[in-house]
């Protein structure tokens, strides 16, 4: 008879010393577990009410300017030091971590309606509606730096007068050449008081302009005239261009798939568009009231921030039609810039009320370093949570955000509007000869035509 | 050189022993898969399908992960019985069996005689460490099974009839002769349940903290016993009964009847979920296998049944009366009859339970309960003079999970585990037949004409609800009867309007539909034209 029985000594399956960790064994057998699903689904339950109790994304106003915010700047090389510029003139270096000005730049007569840095983050192109484009150092933060207050004002490296006022600048991610917007596109060298190159297509201002994060030589911008233009500077002519049937504020590039940009636009949704392929969006983005400002993407590439008039900013994801985050706060009024922060955890907005504000991309989210048991509890609250988020419970408590009264009534009004507006159509189909009326697809409709 | 051949090989042929393990890793696979795979061929939404597709293979790796776990870090291996030559396995006696067996596990074959305190019933901790064992006259013991200590022992001095663990081995609930009563470990007295009333069996619902009754009457009740509210309480109505037995699987209560029937429960409603007939005579006990498809009762005309849950069908029918059943962790069943208790086990894996072992006792113990002891092969018996248990190999689960039951929990791992399953307590509305359903979608439902009968009684209720209404006294002339009467009249009939509009609606369909069929049916083709047009103005 062979016979074989159960038997643990307890010496295996405890631990020796106190200074010991404890002996952990596991079954993963889901017989041991029953009711599982029951189990998780309270657990993605709760876990939906803490995320809600540890909301706070506002983390701090950084005050200074005298004037509204219009643009904004962020340094690729320098995680803290942000720009913004004002419509008086006064342009600011933050320390965003301390939520103080590092330097301040005065110098421009009207307002600042562009920023950007250059590639190695040491120089400031700042250009106006006085017509200017100046030239400022960007200081290299240092430890004694940190920990003087002084503004340190500076003088400008180089001021480029042209002949009519611009209204936006970027700078190539790679390469020492810079675009201006304002009558018509032009490209600039640092060092040469002209611009090299000159693009133009139609009458209409240029209000915005953006490099490919990817093709040094391809630019994006968007002009008054509704349309969105793509430029290549190694050909001599635009290369393509797209009506819509609103003008488009802002536009962004995908960092991580720079064929794809993102559009802000005045009928207070977003249209992502494969440049390749432009008489249709690739994705319309839904939810602002009021036409939108500003646009920025973060560097994962998987979500971006907007601005917009209606007092609120927005968090969507790349491929998403409606807003994952809302952020409004009662003092912040039109948001003229957004940006997100190059670690993708801070979104920065500039506003009317010269304030620039400091938010957490994830509002939820534990600041700080985590420990490993930490961040596993965090991954599994996540997971369990997007594997029963359909349900109604969870689905209620994770959608809910508060909204103040004016926006709350406009979006509903909007609604309402837009529900009237499809409904006429449907019956308007249902009442003519079948096929006689064709729908369009969203992301066709707004589009007028491409043109080459 | 050899090494090498066999890694250049690894995309291709594998070596025989690599297949076998591969071949029973996929094997184990399926126990983790939970079911069967989503059909993501009919999903129209392409963004959606590469969501799935991704979380399908997420699924895939995590099993395999899981099985190769289960392969080769775990750190007991279960028990076994072999009988060699002509010798079967039930004829094997535990005195045998304790001879083979090392002195640890030896030492867990005893008998406890305390032969005047009555009939004694156990109860198991989930991690079967802790045990209650409760006598008749009323002694109402804890014992520490792995040194086989006694942490206390009290005598109430008045009829216990069942004796439960709550979720520790701290509490522990008796059914005592009026009333059900909550003590400490330490023997103090904590809750005095007087709703409940003269309970003859208790259940502890682990995941939902609930406390189930059943008393002289036939009512069931169910008591949160972290807030101590009664979340349900019904009637039976199929008089005394005091089998009762959870089904771990689904949290579902079932009792069995002296009819031969079974009925299921659940906290939120007060009709059974399943009445089914068992037996042709009462029903004496009932178990539940631990994976929820298997359900063993017994009869009172002698009849042992094995059912499956999923479709209600009786598996096997065994000959023999029991007096009490358990399965094991393993799937072993063991009856339980005047001084016999009986293992049976299903050996081929299609549900055909043989003998496996049998132990006799002393010819006066009268057996009153059985009871598997959590992650050891042992079988507690709480018989008339006290209790025993025997060796029982291949009974129970070998590996425990820490975070499930840990048999060798501290103090502060006992803390622990009380908070966490105080956070994720399920709501009574989680109890369901089937509890994979949650989170699941429900079947659209079609909609049904209500029956004439139902119309009808919907049309009373709507011309009751006016001539209920309590009418205004009006002054200055203008409360005539008359008027009121017509009033009411009028009211009534408008009550009653769409009613009938409804019903002249399906008449007239179906006239309309009988005239069509009815002619075409008179006439034969030849007369078709004569047939009755529609009168012209």
């Amino acid at each position: 008879m062979k016979v074989k029985v159960i038997s643990r000594s307890t010496d295996e399956f405890t631990r020796e010393r106190s200074q010991d960790l404890q002996r952990v064994y596991h079954n993963y057998d889901p017989n041991l577990r029953p009711q599982e699903k029951a189990v998780e689904y309270v657990r993605a339950l709760t876990a939906a009410k803490l995320e809600k109790i540890f909301a706070r994304p506002f983390i701090g106003a950084l005050d200074g300017h005298r004037d509204g915010i219009s643009c904004m700047a962020k340094n690729p090389n320098y995680l803290k030091g942000f720009f913004s510029g004002s419509m008086d003139g006064d342009i600011r270096l933050w320390d965003i971590a301390n939520r103080r000005t590092v330097c301040q730049y005065s110098g421009h007569q009207g307002a600042v309606r562009g920023l950007t840095v250059s590639t190695d983050g040491r120089i400031l192109v700042s250009c106006g509606t006085d017509c200017t484009v100046k030239l400022w150092n960007v200081p290299v933060a240092t430890l004694t730096d940190s920990d003087d207050s002084t503004d340190n004002s500076s003088e400008p490296l180089a001021v480029y007068v042209w002949k009519n006022s611009f209204w936006a600048v970027d700078h190539q991610w790679e390469g020492d050449l810079f675009a201006t917007a304002g009558a018509q596109v032009d490209i600039w060298n640092h060092n040469r008081s002209q611009p090299i190159n000159s693009f133009q297509w139609g009458t209409d201002t240029v209000i915005s302009v953006r490099f490919n994060p990817a093709e040094p030589n391809v630019l994006a911008t968007t002009a008054s005239d509704r349309s969105i233009t793509l430029y290549d500077l190694r050909m001599s002519s635009p290369a393509r261009k797209v009506i819509m049937r609103t003008k488009s504020n802002s536009i962004s590039w995908n960092p991580m798939e720079p064929m794809n940009f993102t559009a802000a636009n005045e009928d207070c949704n977003c249209y992502s568009y494969d440049s390749r392929k432009l008489d249709e969006a690739k994705c319309v983005h839904m939810g602002h009231e009021s036409a939108v400002m500003d646009i920025d993407y973060s560097p994962t590439g998987r979500e971006f921030v907007t601005g917009s008039y209606d007092r609120t900013i927005r968090i969507f994801q790349y491929n998403g039609g409606r807003s994952r985050e809302i952020y409004h706060t009662k003092r912040m009024q039109r948001v003229f810039c957004v940006k997100f922060s190059c670690d993708a955890s801070y979104v920065i907005s500039g506003s009317d009320d010269t304030n620039l504000r400091l938010w957490k991309a994830k509002a939820s989210e534990q600041l700080g370093v985590l420990h490993p048991r930490e961040q596993r509890k965090h991954a599994y609250h996540e997971a369990v949570k997007n594997r029963y988020k359909h349900l109604p419970e969870i689905k209620r408590i994770v959608r809910h955000r508060h909204l103040p009264k004016p926006i709350y009534k406009a979006a509903s009004l909007r609604r309402t509007m837009m529900e009237a507006e499809r409904r006429k159509a449907e019956r308007r189909k249902a009442h003519s000869a079948p096929g006689s009326i064709v729908t369009e697809p969203v992301r066709k409709r707004r589009i007028i035509k491409e043109v080459e | 050189m050899g090494a090498k051949e066999e890694n250049g090989d690894g995309g291709g042929i594998r070596p025989p022993i690599e297949q076998e393990i591969s071949k029973e890793l996929d094997t184990n696979m399926k126990k983790y898969l939970r079911g069967e795979g989503a059909n993501l061929e009919i999903l129209k939404d392409k963004k959606l399908k590469g969501q799935l597709a991704l979380r399908e293979e997420l699924y895939g790796k995590s099993a395999k992960a899981a099985a190769k776990v289960e392969k080769w870090l775990m750190p007991s291996e279960g028990g076994y019985l072999e009988a060699e030559g002509v010798e079967k396995t039930w004829q094997i006696k535990q005195e045998a069996i304790a001879r083979e067996v090392d002195i640890l596990s030896s030492r867990n074959q005893y008998d406890i005689v305390l032969p005047e305190l009555g009939p004694y019933t156990l109860d198991f901790t989930s991690s079967g460490r802790y045990m209650a064992a409760a006598g008749r006259k009323g002694h109402l013991a804890v014992v520490d099974m792995k040194n086989m200590n006694l942490i206390k022992e009290i005598q109430v001095r008045e009829t216990v009839r069942d004796v439960v663990f709550l979720h520790n081995e701290l509490f522990f609930a008796a059914a005592q002769k009026k009333y059900p009563y909550i003590y400490n470990r330490d023997g103090t007295e904590l809750h005095c349940l007087k709703e409940h009333g003269a309970v003859l069996k208790l259940q502890f619902l682990r995941n939902h903290f609930l406390l189930v009754s059943i008393n002289k009457f036939g009512q069931l009740r169910y008591q949160d016993v972290t807030m101590g509210e009664i979340v349900g309480n019904f009637r039976t109505g199929l008089g005394r009964t005091d089998v009762m037995r959870v089904n771990p699987f689904n949290g579902v209560v079932s009792l069995g009847h002296s009819g031969g029937t079974v009925t299921m429960w659940k906290p939120t409603t007060a009709a059974p979920l399943i009445k089914m007939l068992c037996h042709q005579g009462p029903v004496s006990a009932l178990a539940f296998h631990p994976n929820g498809h298997l359900m063993a009762t017994s009869g009172k005309e002698c009849k042992i049944k094995i059912w499956d849950l999923r479709k209600y069908e009786v598996l096997q029918t065994l000959p023999g009366h029991a007096k009490t059943l358990d399965f094991s962790q393993k799937g072993l069943l063991a009856v339980g009859t005047g001084s016999f208790v009986q293992i049976l086990g299903d050996f081929s894996g299609s549900h055909n339970y043989s003998r496996y072992m049998g132990n006799s006792m002393v010819k006066g113990y009268q057996i009153g309960k059985v009871s598997f002891r959590p992650y050891e092969d042992v079988l507690g018996i709480g018989h008339s003079m006290g209790w025993s248990s025997i060796l029982v190999p291949g009974s129970g689960e070998p590996n425990f999970d820490s975070w499930v039951a840990n048999p060798f929990e501290t103090s502060k791992q006992r803390r622990e585990k009380e908070v966490r399953s105080l956070l994720d307590k399920l709501p009574p509305e989680t109890i369901m037949l089937n509890p994979s359903k949650i989170g699941t979608v429900r079947e659209a439902k079609k909609k049904e004409k209500p029956t004439k009968q139902e119309r009808e009684a919907e049309m009373e209720a709507a011309v009751e609800a006016v001539k209920g209404f309590v009418w205004k006294n009006k002054t200055k002339g203008r409360n005539k009867p008359s008027k009121k009467a017509k009033k009411k009249q009028e009211l009534v009939a408008k009550a009653k309007r769409p009613f009938l509009d409804q019903q002249l609606k399906g008449e007239q369909s179906l006239s309309t539909k009988k005239q069509k069929l009815s002619e075409e049916v008179e006439l034969p083709a030849s007369l078709q034209r004569f047939a009755r047009k529609k009168p012209t103005a």
